[in-house]
């Protein structure tokens, strides 16, 4: 096949099947305890200049505990997929924690708007940014848990998304249609929240997947936070809902209200009021550095930081809110 | 003046474009309440479909995120980004609603940046997200949006997704699949088609108060005029109240 137009953007991972084949041959399989803290598996598994990829949905399903973690640990240089992120850059971005990122979606909030402080980094010049979309990131993770190098797409064809992405166009060999392909994406780590897991990694998410059920396996490392631990014999008594497999998985720690202030289908929803605020703060860089100090930096673990934003009645309400319950919309 | 406001006026437009029967993607804010007003309306079997995974959900208030819990509130399925986003590859998608800060006369649309450099853009925006997708796949886009000649730009200074391209069989050539496009765009003052061969914008519809010269005064580009231009109908009474009652109460949307 040849290559009839290519994008000028830079391909931050090795799209190379064979070496990803063996990385992963040499990954544990081991049915063994992969309980650990948020702190020890962020100072374990996420190494600067690390590629970093991150599951659920921006402020859905997100593992807000891990993201501060990293801030807090000041790690730099990392490569980011910006699929979809919208808190999850907000807080990596506070950090400076990136200079890499492939964007999809980046630095705005959904309907909540833009966040400042992320808008200025990436119009800073210290950030390399290469283009592509949401759903051409979710095939680049495809392909990598397929274990090919590539994925053929039709879209981004005619369009400067096109031309700033790593894409390259070639002619499909048995119809003649032009084709965009694009490389497989192995994170070198990836974290994900999910609802229920056992000790080894099993685990089990309820409402939307988004596109985690591949971020997580094509990832080199996995941290997975929980809501809650169940049993390796509940895991057994339904495999049907196992969305992934322990031999994936690096570190799992139980961190309840692990995605706040993001909101996790059929537990509680978004702290709406706090995103508020984050998006109000950063308009002033004495607020927004007090504000990071309060929240993140002077802050133990995501417990503590729960505590200082309304703890657990405020849990209680974002639970009522979630469920519509009457008189629990803010 | 009637009794409506400019956003209420879209998107009870854009409403009446959602067939009973045909499915739709929608991100959230103004394309989502006029998803919601259809199906309350006219089209009670809209499949609403959201990129992160949600599909034909009962919405029970406006998502804030379209992956938020209310995307599957007894929905019928809570699946994936690809899945949804597959739906449109394979030409299951019928509709979709995008914006950008830019949209050039072939429906072009800019959601990234304004300036040259691309690695130090002078402003940037969140990019494609989903729109270069369900711009390129589903069979027909459009686009709700106030009308300024600074957004109807003579040239878009990037284009995330695509129109017609440069007009006529350009987007056709460039491999994407065959028949999608740009079908209309919805504003304040008119509602636009694309001319057949040229795939150029022209004006079908001016909204009530609003003449020709407005439309065209208020476009960075020349506009085309159909044969035959119709004034567009306001929201009837039933329309904004079951808007203002039951979609929106809170005016997250309308009352931008």
């Amino acid at each position: 096949m040849d290559v009839i137009e290519q994008g000028v953007g830079r391909i931050f991972t090795d799209p190379d099947a064979d070496k990803a084949r063996e990385f992963f041959r040499h990954k544990s399989r081991a049915l063994v305890s992969k309980l650990t803290t948020v702190k020890e598996a962020v100072e374990k598994l996420v190494k600067d200049g690390d590629y970093v990829s991150i599951g659920g949905f921006g402020v859905n399903r997100i593992p807000a505990a891990v993201l501060h973690e990293i801030v807090r640990q000041g790690k730099k240089n990392l490569g980011l997929a910006g699929h979809t992120a919208t808190h999850d850059f907000q807080i990596l971005s506070a950090g400076k924690c990136f200079n890499k990122v492939d964007a999809a979606y980046i630095i705005g909030l959904e309907a909540r708007g833009l966040s400042p402080n992320a808008r200025q980094y990436m119009e800073s010049g210290e950030v390399e940014v290469s283009e592509w979309t949401n759903y051409t990131l979710a095939v680049r993770y495809k392909a990598a848990c397929a274990g090919v190098s590539f994925h053929p797409i039709r879209n981004m064809m005619g369009t400067d998304t096109f031309k700033y992405s790593g894409a390259k166009k070639v002619k499909c060999p048995f119809t003649g249609t032009n084709y965009a392909l694009v490389p497989a994406l192995y994170s070198d780590v990836a974290v994900i929240h999910v609802h229920e897991a056992d000790m080894y990694g099993n685990c089990r998410t309820k409402g939307i997947l988004m596109s985690d059920y591949d971020i997580a396996r094509s990832s080199k490392k996995l941290i997975v936070t929980c809501e809650r631990l169940i049993t390796n014999d509940e895991i057994r008594r339904d495999p049907t809902s196992t969305f992934i497999p322990y031999w994936c998985v690096d570190a799992m720690i139980e961190v309840p209200y692990g995605s706040y202030p993001g909101n996790m289908y059929a537990e509680y929803f978004s702290d709406e009021e706090h995103l508020r605020e984050w998006l109000k703060v950063e308009k002033d860089p004495e607020e927004f550095k007090a504000f990071l100090d309060k929240n993140i930096y002077c802050v133990k673990d995501h417990f503590e930081y729960i505590e200082r934003n309304g703890g657990i009645a405020k849990m209680n309400k974002l639970r009522q809110k979630e469920w519509l319950f009457v008189g629990a919309r803010a | 003046m009637a009794n409506y406001n400019t956003m209420e006026l879209m998107i009870c437009t854009a409403a009446r474009e959602l067939e009973d029967g045909a499915s739709v993607g929608v991100g959230t804010g103004a394309p989502c309440a006029a998803a919601m007003l259809a199906q309350k309306t006219k089209s009670p079997n809209l499949v609403i479909l959201f990129e992160a995974g949600g599909a034909a959900p009962l919405i029970p208030e406006m998502p804030i995120s379209v992956g938020d819990s209310r995307t599957t509130w007894k929905a019928l399925m809570a699946s994936s980004m690809a899945e949804i986003m597959e739906t449109a590859c394979r030409g299951q998608l019928d509709y979709t609603f995008l914006g950008g800060a830019q949209i050039d006369m072939y429906g072009n649309l800019n959601s990234t940046r304004i300036g040259t450099d691309h690695q130090k853009p002078k402003v940037r925006f969140p990019g494609s997200g989903g729109a270069n997708d369900f711009g390129s796949f589903c069979w027909r886009m459009m686009v709700m949006t106030p009308q300024d000649p600074k957004r109807f730009a003579e040239k878009c200074s990037y284009i995330t997704t695509p129109g017609w391209l440069e007009g006529g069989d350009s987007r056709a050539k460039s491999g994407l699949p065959l028949g999608a496009g740009p079908y209309k765009i919805i504003t304040n003052m008119a509602v636009m088609d694309f001319e057949p061969t040229s795939k150029r914008m022209r004006i079908i519809a001016v909204n009530p108060g609003y003449s020709e010269k407005d439309v065209q005064d208020n476009c960075g580009f020349e506009l085309l005029k159909a044969s035959k231009i119709v004034e567009n109908q306001g929201p009837t009474e039933m329309e904004l109240s079951i808007l203002r009652d039951k979609i929106d109460p809170y005016r997250y949307v309308i009352g931008r």
